[in-house]
């Protein structure tokens, strides 16, 4: 996960999407920041361009910050032997980003996931239904907000 | 007028050969397999969410029971990636140790694949001699640890004890009886031709499409593709070892068996190579009883037998996860199900299956 791939991907796309594109993190931690509203051709640009080559989408998740979600992709080329981390955030009330489903396939069973655990939606998305939780289970499980049983899961008040 | 239409079957999730809880939807024209839709979650315990209330080194047992046939490399992916966070260094000897009981532990889970293929095509014996071998292996992680199935023996700073006396010499005994084991089961079902003929072109899944899909491990491999994260993104020391990854290249079923019964024999080979330049010392660095992790968040992977283990967490610099998620290859090699059956009999629906040797445990989380 080197900085020197972020940081040339970063130059490149730049010039064309300055406002909607950020780094975060220090060293081994950086990441881009993408806004939702040009994930995919951002994705798709580092899918297809030649001097990137992201053909495999490694990992596929998110994190419930409380105030904002952050989906988080990460990838990795497997001609070129080097990986990317790429973020982007949208609001909890609302949690919609594009599916990416169409660039990576592998993404399906993931986003999935995501929108059972942490309900994301993935515009899009082919078939997004609940993939680990039963249909009609209330609620989504990962968020922080979420209330387990008695509002204890640690089995103090059982 | 005769007037056909596809009709449901359901497969599970009470079926011996999904291996495990695993519903299997078959839509069926005849025999003919239509569509084959995997449902999942009736072992789904939510470790992800148990994680954020537990301590860091609380959660190194709800590894062992992602997937529960090679417990020792979901310790160790999870403990490097603390590592990692922590910028903890290893002793020699644990980093050894470390390899030496995952690559064991790769041969135990192939032998598992290995028997449960057989046994879900209708060859019972070869269930037995799998069984047979893998149980030398968890004799020998029975006395590094005291268990034989959940191990939690990779902890944060090395291994919870070093390997006692009796140890090298039952490993050393065991890598030399190996190579027969294996020739005796190439004998049995590698040259046998009803395997051969129920696997061989079954299941077909290309290059291609196998990364598109996001298969990984001996799955992904065996459509010859070459990525083992132990040669691509070597962690621990696997430089330092001498090992080829092996490849198929038609991606039926018949690959995916061969590809994995050469990986047992590579490991054979890593683990002799680790025995002998192993050296003395102690096994566990001086780390804090309680890990508080960095401000920060980690993304790292391993090569399990089932394919890329990857453990991605954040920290909010407390003694818990602020998220814990794992990318369980079961999970995602699962997506693939559905077309490779397609147009396939009943019955080969259990051999993809089975070669995909995707386990519950870590499907559900």
């Amino acid at each position: 996960m080197s900085n020197r791939v972020v940081n040339n991907v970063l130059a490149e796309l730049a010039a064309q999407y300055s406002e909607d594109v950020k780094i975060t993190g220090k060293e081994a931690q950086q990441a881009l920041l993408v806004e939702s509203q040009c994930l995919l051709n951002i994705l798709r640009i580092l899918n297809t361009n030649e001097s990137y080559q992201f053909d495999m989408l490694r990992n596929l998740t998110a994190v419930d910050y409380l105030e904002y979600m952050e989906i988080v992709y990460h990838l990795y080329s497997l001609p070129l032997r080097q990986a990317i981390t790429v973020k982007t955030r949208c609001n909890m009330e609302d949690a919609q980003v594009p599916s990416v489903t169409a660039i990576w396939p592998s993404a399906n069973f993931q986003e999935r996931e995501i929108y059972d655990l942490l309900g994301v939606k993935f515009t899009g998305h082919p078939d997004l239904r609940r993939i680990l939780m039963p249909e009609e289970f209330p609620g989504h499980p990962l968020r922080k907000t979420y209330q387990v049983g008695n509002g204890n899961i640690t089995g103090e008040k059982r | 007028m005769v007037k056909t239409e596809t009709y449901t079957l359901n497969m599970g999730p009470q079926h011996p050969s999904t291996h495990g809880v695993l519903q299997v939807v078959l839509e069926l024209d005849g025999e003919l397999v239509v569509q084959a839709i995997p449902r999942m979650g009736y072992l789904h315990r939510g470790i992800e969410k148990l994680a954020e209330s537990r301590t860091y080194a609380q959660f190194i047992p709800y590894t062992d029971r992602l997937d529960y046939v090679s417990s020792m490399g979901n310790n160790l992916g999870y403990c490097q990636t603390v590592e990692k966070m922590m910028g903890i260094t290893i002793p020699e000897r644990a980093e050894y140790l470390r390899i030496i009981m995952t690559e064991l532990n790769r041969i135990a889970s192939h032998l598992i694949f290995m028997g449960s293929l057989a046994i879900d095509l209708g060859a019972s014996t070869g269930m037995m001699f799998g069984f047979r071998s893998r149980e030398r292996i968890l004799d020998l992680f029975d006395m590094a640890c005291g268990a034989r199935q959940t191990y939690s023996y990779i902890r944060f700073g090395g291994v919870s004890a070093d390997i006692p006396s009796e140890f090298v010499p039952a490993l050393q005994r065991f890598l030399a009886d190996f190579p027969a084991m294996l020739e005796e089961y190439h004998g049995l079902l590698t040259g046998n031709e009803i395997l051969y003929r129920r696997l061989k072109g079954t299941g077909v899944i290309s290059g291609q499409r196998a990364l598109e899909i996001g298969l990984t491990g001996p799955a992904l491999r065996a459509s010859g593709i070459d990525y083992d994260i132990r040669k691509v993104e070597p962690y621990s020391i696997y430089d330092r070892f001498d090992f080829s990854v092996p490849l198929g290249q038609a991606g039926d079923c018949w690959d995916r068996y061969i590809v994995r019964m050469e990986e047992m024999k590579q490991s054979a080979s890593i683990v002799a190579q680790a025995l002998e330049k192993m050296p003395e010392g102690t096994v566990m660095s001086t780390i804090p009883k309680l890990l508080k992790p960095p401000v920060g968040e980690v993304y790292h992977s391993i090569e399990n037998p089932r394919g890329e283990l990857g453990y991605y967490i954040v920290s909010d610099g407390s003694t818990k996860p602020y998220r814990l998620h794992v990318r369980r290859p079961s999970f995602i090699n699962l997506q693939v199900l559905n077309e490779a059956c397609q147009g396939l009999l009943i019955g080969d629906v259990v051999a993809v299956l089975a070669t995909l040797d995707s386990l519950m445990g870590e499907v559900d989380c």
